[in-house]
Order: C-alpha cells, then sequence, then structure tokens
C-alpha cells in the first residue's frame, strides 16, 4: 500500500482529535448471555490491539463467565467456536465489574458527574479533542436496553447524556455502537453534534446469535459483531479503510436483520473517516525544531517561592471527612413515594362513595 | 463583552521624538482594536485593546524595570542609533520590556507598537485559538487547537526507555536534572498552574516500529509516518498516578538497542531532525538519545552509559514550551528576541500564556454555567444541594471579577480570579447529585401510576354517576309529590 507522504500528513490532520477513549458496556448478566460478553471483549481486543491503552478504555462488564461454575473452561472466553481464540486472556482490565454495571454508573461515566472518591481508571478523563467510541450489547428492546435484569435505560435518557457531554465538550466526535434487539430505536433520539450510530437491527426487527459451541453449550457471539469482528481484523493501524466499509459489514443474507447507522448528525463526510480515528489510537506528531540553550553551570537552584514550613497538627479524624457537605445535604430521594395522605384520602373517597351508592346498611356486614 | 487592555508606556529617548507628536507631552492616547470572534450563541467576545502612550521625553533611557504582568514599556530609540543591529527595528527583552527603532510619523509608531502588542501579549488569532471550543465548526481548522487546555495542574513523567538493558546500563540523574533545569522553569510558570514531576525508568519497552536501515549514513532511520505508531505500545506501560485528575505530560528518553544504533529521526522531507526528538500535541514528547558504539570490540556488555542530562533537558524543555504554545517561530523577521536563559520562558510569554489561559477559562465559565442553567430548566424537580447553590454564586461573583480586572488591566488578578471561577463552576456542574436519572420525568410516572389506579377508578366513576342522576332526580320528585 503506497501513499505520499503528503497525503498521510494531510490525513492526520483532517479529524482534530488528540486522543482516543472507548466506552464498552456489557448489559447483561448470567451464563446464557455469554455472547455478550463475548461480543464486549472481542471488540475490546481489536480495540486494544488498534492501539488505545487501558488507561482509555472503560470496561463494563458483569465478569461472571470466566469463572462460572457452569464454564467447561474455567478462566476463559471464547468467541469462535471449536475454542479458537480465548478472549479473556491474562490481561483483561475491567474498570466496572458485577454489580457495579448499573445504569447510574454508566450515565456518572459519560457525565463525568462521578463522586470523588472513584479512581482515575473509572472515569471517562476525555476532553474536547478526544474521540469516543462507545459500545453496547444486551437485550433491548424498541427505545430501552435492559441492564443486568432489572433496570433500563431509554433512548432519550442516553440522548440527554449524550447532549450533557456535548455541553461540557467532553467529546470530539462520537461513533456509537449498538448490538441488541432493535438497536437503531437507540439512536433515534440522538440531537447532540458529532455522533454517528450503528446498530445491528432496526426496530421490529430481532439481532441473532452466531453459533453455538456444542462444548460450552451456549452461543458463543452475536452474528453483527461476529462480522464487525472479521472486518476489523484486517485494519491495522496505518489502514485507510473508512466508514462507509463499516456500514456495508453484515448484509441481511448474513445477519437476518438489517443493520442500521445514522450520520445526520455528523460534520464530516463518512466516506473521509478512518476507522481508525475510533478504533485505534493514532497520534499526531511534531517534529521538534527548537531547543532551549540552557547555562550548564548552574548550581542548585532555590525557588522564588519558598514553601512554607507551617507547624500543622496532624488533623483529626472528623476534619478529615467532608462533614460540612454531608450535613448540608438534602436527603437523596432514591424513590418517588406519593404522600401517604394521597393514597388515604383515595381510600377514603373510594369508601365514601361506596357506602353512599348502596347504603349504609351493608356497613354491619363489612366490620 | 469582554475587554482586554495592555497597559503599554512608551518612553522615547533623545531625538527619536516623531516629528508630529501632539504638545504638549505627556499625552495619553487609547487605542483601540475591536476584534469580534463570531460565536453562535453567548457569550461573543469582542476584545477591544486600548494601549495607554505616557510620553517622556527625557533624555536618559531608564533602566530595565520589573514592570507588573501584563503591561508593557516600550523605549524608541532613535532611527539611526547603533544599539539595535542593522536590519532590526525591534529589541525583545526577556522581562516586559522592548526596544523600538522610531520612525518618522505618529501614525507609524502607533503600527508598529500594535505589532509589538501582538507579539508580546496575545493576537487576535491566539484568542482565537483559546476560544475554539466555543466557536461553531467550521470557522476554526480542526487543528486550530493544539495547545494544552487551561487546567488547574499538570502532571510532568520523565521516563527512561531503556528495550536493551543487556548491552546498556544507562544512569540518568533526573534528580539533580530536575533540581537544576526544570525547576525554575516550573518556578515560573508556576502562576499558570500547579506542577508535579516524577520519573521512572521502564525496562524491555520497544517501540512499536520497526526503523529501516539506511546504507548511505550506516545508521536506522526513523520515518514521519511511522512515528504516530511508535506512542501507543508504550503509553500502555506509562502509567500515572491514581489520585490526580491532573493531564499527564510525558517525556520519553529512548536509548536504542545495540542492533539499532545509531536511530535518527526523519522528518517529512526526509533530513534527519537535529534533536532526534518529536513531540505530540497535549500529550508529551520523545527523544532518541543514541549511545556511540565502544571503541574496541572486545568491550564488555553491558556498556556504562551516563546521560548527558543538560542536553536532554535543552530539548525537552522546548518540547514543553512548544506543548504550551509558546512558539517563537511566527515572529516578523525584523524582530530580534532575547533568549529566555534557564528561567525557559520570557516574562511576556508568561503574559501570553496568561491571557490565553484566563480567556479561555472565563469562556467556559459561562458556558458551563449557562449549560447547568439549561439543565436545571429542562428538569424541572431537582433538588439543588446548599453547596452546589453556593460555587455556583461564587462562580459568578469570581467571572465578574476576573471580566472586570481584564478590562482595567491587572491581569494577574483577573487570571486568579478566572481560575477560582473554573474551579467553583466545575464543581457545581460536576456535582455528582445532579444526575438526571434520579428524576422521573413526568410519562414514566404516568406509565406506572395509570395501570393502577384505572381499573380502581371505574367503579368510583360509575357510583359517582350515579349519585349524580339519584340527586337530579330527587329534585324533580317534590314537584311530584303532594
Amino acid at each position: 500500500m503506497s501513499f505520499g507522504v503528503e497525503d498521510q500528513a494531510e490525513q492526520f490532520f483532517r479529524s482534530g482529535h488528540t486522543n482516543n477513549w472507548a466506552v464498552l458496556v456489557c448489559t447483561s448478566r448470567f451464563w446464557f448471555n455469554y455472547r455478550h460478553v463475548a461480543n464486549t471483549l472481542s471488540v475490546y481486543r481489536s480495540v486494544k490491539r488498534l492501539g488505545i491503552p487501558d488507561s482509555h478504555i472503560v470496561l463494563m462488564l458483569a465478569d461472571d463467565m470466566a469463572c462460572n461454575p457452569r464454564n467447561p473452561k474455567p478462566a476463559t472466553v471464547f468467541s469462535h467456536k471449536n475454542m479458537e481464540l480465548n478472549v479473556y486472556g491474562d490481561d483483561v482490565e475491567v474498570d466496572y465489574r458485577s454489580y457495579e454495571v448499573t445504569v447510574e454508573n454508566f450515565l456518572r461515566v459519560l457525565t463525568g458527574r462521578i463522586p470523588p472518591s472513584t479512581p482515575r481508571s473509572k472515569r471517562l478523563l476525555s476532553d474536547d479533542r478526544s474521540n469516543i467510541l462507545i459500545y453496547m450489547t444486551g437485550h433491548g428492546g424498541n427505545g430501552f436496553l435492559k441492564f443486568q435484569d432489572s433496570e433500563e435505560i431509554t433512548n432519550v435518557e442516553l440522548a440527554d447524556a449524550f447532549e450533557q457531554m456535548w455541553q461540557k465538550r467532553r467529546y470530539n466526535e462520537l461513533l456509537f455502537i449498538i448490538d441488541t434487539c432493535q438497536g437503531a430505536s437507540m439512536y433515534e433520539r440522538f440531537y447532540s453534534p458529532n455522533i454517528m450510530a450503528l446498530a445491528s437491527s432496526q426496530v421490529g426487527e430481532d439481532s441473532l446469535s452466531h453459533q453455538p459451541d456444542l462444548g460450552i453449550g451456549v452461543h458463543l457471539m452475536d452474528r453483527y459483531t461476529f462480522y464487525v469482528l472479521e472486518f476489523l481484523e484486517e485494519i491495522h493501524p496505518a489502514s485507510q479503510t473508512n466508514m462507509n466499509d463499516l456500514f456495508q459489514v453484515c448484509p441481511k443474507s448474513l445477519c437476518v436483520s438489517t443493520p442500521g447507522h445514522r450520520t445526520d448528525l455528523f460534520q464530516r463526510d463518512p466516506q473521509k473517516v478512518l476507522i481508525t480515528d475510533f478504533f485505534g489510537s493514532v497520534r499526531k506528531v511534531e517534529m521538534t525544531t527548537e531547543t532551549l540553550s540552557l547555562d550548564r553551570d548552574v548550581a542548585g537552584f532555590e525557588s522564588k517561592f519558598p514553601e512554607e514550613e507551617l507547624a500543622t497538627e496532624p488533623l483529626k479524624y472528623a476534619e478529615q471527612l467532608p462533614v460540612a457537605q454531608i450535613i448540608h445535604q438534602k436527603p437523596k430521594q432514591k424513590d418517588w413515594h406519593p404522600p401517604g395522605g394521597f393514597i388515604l384520602g383515595l381510600w377514603a373517597l373510594i369508601i365514601m362513595v361506596f357506602f353512599k351508592t348502596y347504603g349504609i346498611k351493608h356497613m354491619k356486614h363489612v366490620f | 463583552q469582554v475587554q482586554l487592555v495592555v497597559p503599554m508606556a512608551v518612553v522615547f529617548g533623545p531625538g527619536s521624538v516623531p516629528g508630529d507628536l501632539p504638545r504638549p507631552l505627556p499625552f495619553r492616547d487609547v487605542q483601540e482594536m475591536e476584534i469580534s470572534v463570531n460565536c453562535e450563541r453567548p457569550p461573543c467576545l469582542s476584545l477591544p485593546r486600548p494601549l495607554l502612550m505616557g510620553g517622556l521625553a527625557d533624555a536618559a533611557l531608564h533602566p530595565l524595570q520589573d514592570t507588573t504582568l501584563g503591561s508593557l514599556t516600550v523605549y524608541v530609540v532613535p532611527e539611526t542609533s547603533s544599539l539595535l543591529p542593522q536590519g532590526i527595528n525591534v529589541y525583545v527583552g526577556k522581562h516586559r520590556s522592548a526596544l523600538v527603532r522610531a520612525v518618522g510619523s505618529l501614525a507609524a509608531l502607533q503600527a508598529r507598537l500594535r505589532e509589538v502588542t501582538q507579539v508580546m501579549s496575545f493576537t487576535a488569532a491566539s484568542i482565537a485559538a483559546a476560544l475554539s471550543d466555543r466557536v461553531p465548526d467550521g470557522r476554526l481548522s480542526p487543528d486550530a487547537r493544539r495547545d494544552l487546555k487551561s487546567s488547574l495542574g499538570y502532571e510532568i513523567t520523565f521516563s527512561l526507555l531503556n528495550p536493551d538493558p543487556k548491552s546498556h546500563t544507562v544512569d540518568w540523574d533526573i534528580e539533580g536534572a530536575v533540581n537544576r533545569y526544570v525547576k525554575p522553569v516550573l518556578d515560573k510558570l508556576s502562576l499558570v498552574a500547579n506542577f508535579s514531576v516524577d520519573s521512572q525508568i521502564l525496562y524491555y519497552a520497544v517501540l512499536g516500529v520497526t526503523p529501516r536501515y539506511d546504507k548511505e549514513s550506516s545508521s536506522f532511520l526513523l520515518s514521519a509516518h511511522s512515528l504516530p505508531h511508535v506512542i501507543n505500545p508504550v503509553e500502555a506501560r506509562l502509567g500515572s498516578s491514581a489520585a490526580s485528575l491532573y493531564p499527564v505530560l510525558n517525556f520519553l528518553l529512548y536509548v536504542p538497542e545495540r542492533s539499532h544504533s545509531p536511530l535518527y529521526i526523519q522528518d517529512k522531507d526526509g533530513a534527519p531532525v537535529s534533536t532526534n526528538a518529536f513531540h505530540s500535541p497535549r500529550w508529551g514528547g520523545i527523544m532518541v538519545y543514541n549511545v556511540e558504539a565502544p571503541a574496541s570490540p572486545q568491550a564488555s556488555f553491558p556498556l556504562h552509559v551516563d546521560v548527558d542530562m543538560a542536553r536532554v533537558m535543552e530539548v525537552f524543555l522546548a518540547q514543553l514550551r512548544l506543548l504550551f504554545g509558546l512558539s517563537r517561530e511566527e515572529v516578523p523577521p525584523e524582530f530580534l528576541l532575547e533568549g529566555p536563559g534557564n528561567e525557559g520562558l520570557a516574562d511576556w510569554e508568561l503574559d501570553h500564556l496568561l491571557w490565553a489561559h484566563t480567556v479561555e477559562n472565563i469562556a467556559t465559565v459561562s458556558t458551563t454555567l449557562t449549560s447547568l442553567a439549561q439543565l436545571l430548566d429542562k428538569i424541572g424537580n431537582i433538588v439543588i444541594k446548599d453547596d452546589v447553590a453556593s460555587e455556583v454564586y461564587r462562580a459568578v461573583a469570581s467571572v465578574q471579577s476576573a471580566v472586570t480586572k481584564l478590562s482595567l488591566g491587572h491581569l494577574h488578578a483577573a487570571f486568579q480570579a478566572s481560575k477560582e471561577a473554573v474551579t467553583s463552576s466545575e464543581r457545581a456542574f460536576f456535582d455528582p447529585s445532579l444526575l438526571h436519572l434520579l428524576y422521573f420525568p413526568d410519562d414514566q410516572k404516568f406509565a406506572i401510576y395509570i395501570p393502577l389506579f384505572l381499573p380502581m377508578a371505574v367503579p368510583i366513576l360509575l357510583s359517582l354517576a350515579k349519585i349524580v342522576r339519584e340527586t337530579r332526580m330527587r329534585k324533580k320528585e317534590p314537584t311530584k309529590m303532594d
């Protein structure tokens, strides 16, 4: 593949991003959802292979496959039948595992409204020059995605989260890929600029799984992700493949469902967007042509701002906690309960109407 | 509307006063240049820049004085003076003063002074670049803003990469180098942000690219288009402090393997780069340090290598300057700039940074508070905690004070106020309690309670209807009764 160095330089400066992030979410748990974990881990492997480091990947998995008692090959998660490729490997770094994969944590990661005690690896520290890849897989429906069988995230909430990210300029461009049933419904409501979305199936269609492995006993991958991964296997960090090729992956003959995509919010032409803009991490570099001339005979340095040696006693335990913050907090209202008076009033109304209608003589039968 | 003021004092040497200067001296002249950076939604910034000129007809040149942040002193020397070398019309010192060769008319002098301000303080382009993420897309090229974003602190990490410990035992006196060369620069920059420095040595860390062997120079070459792929495999091993959230600047010193020595970096045209180093915007820089081949073939491996820290630090500190956007390349040719020496940057370059960061901070605060207000409008029943409210008030007060101080020309105070404003507004915006998930939209409440209450309500409504009918019939009856 020969291309002029000039062209390369031009390509570099077209996208305008300086770093890449990836948020990979698997929203299911339990053994029979093996394929969703394998999907996410395969995308994780590809993204790492193409250059995004673990510090820039937020991986959310239920992580109950590798050590599941029903796994005939413990500590492995396979993505191809005949156990060809172990995507779990030795160096997988799961940031949110098991019960930490909740809608709340996912939205906190996206919007950045994270409690201050969260470590760096669990945060999305993107800035206005970051390209972010968001991959979600699991069970979904028309307008929602199920999280761990207990809660859902709606497409409205997701669109609002992206808008919050845009307001704070937490991304330069965003690629959203979803592999669930009726996945196209999840990107219908997006309204922030610079988002491109791909889904494995349209509203009303189901995404199907690919191949079961008789040794493990479950389906290993979903069709759409399987073919996307075959496509990504041919991408290497210097390749020039663009997004239009990704849109063609998995036609209806192979996937049974119709994959969809949405590019109207995206500023650039998808033809000009490289796959490695989102899946890889290709940095812009500049040659350093200037040097500073330093005087080598410099003795020790005395700072202009000497650090003041304050005689501080070690803080007492109570002073180290953010007490002021805690006591000024209004109680967090987790669930909205109607006020008790309402229920009582309603029942009083029901009883009153009942006895007014049918006569007070029925009272003695009740009590 | 934000006004940026550069207070500038002009001192005329003897014989350098332009002929058409209005009498009597001293006088003050205010020059305004209005630059509007068009943007879609408020706040739009237009930047008038008044230049104050106080003329002095005294003979003696005053010694260079340390002036306050943001202000400039310009000394005008006669046209034929030999203080300035031939062909050079402006000499910019490393503090906040400049020597300007006189010109005939006041208008030409003003034009020259305007040029001086552009070099020493800010240009419309630099302010627009600071605001680049607020300007609607399409107006600026994608790589308009490659300098580091304004932040409260930065972490600097120096890493020594030794891929071949069997051949080289590399010793670098990083602590001494940091104390001697890096601390002065960081001290000067301490006004801008807090810096923390750490260092590490990584063994068996290879670059991701295999260099090409070049027979002519009998050396190995890394071409320009393979450089972007060098950083990624290394980055996975670099690590960063778990506790701090500040952006990290990585400076890597790579000692190539024996089998790949000497290693040179080629730029786009194929010429070797003199510093043998390259940098990536908002990330850091890499320098390749070649070790000479041992004189005798029987030299025992591993070779002991003592790194020349001064040479390395010259490159790293130059890269640090470039990462911050302090480049001296766009200066007009008739300007001569004094080198900054061990301090790393001149006072007026510090001012440059402060102007850009102050404007960026003010823009960030205003968009943050606006979007916070929009969020609260959209979700009506969000609960605002007391401390979030107080942070918002503090942010608004600080940003207003920053804008006033900018219009008075007090750069230091304006910058401190803008820093406080950014801290408060970020704390308010990113408060964990503002997650809109916790507040149910009305249609969800509807959807939950209707299936519960509707079946229950059916007999009630029927009974109510029955009551109403009975009452109406009873009202009609008395007319029938006798």
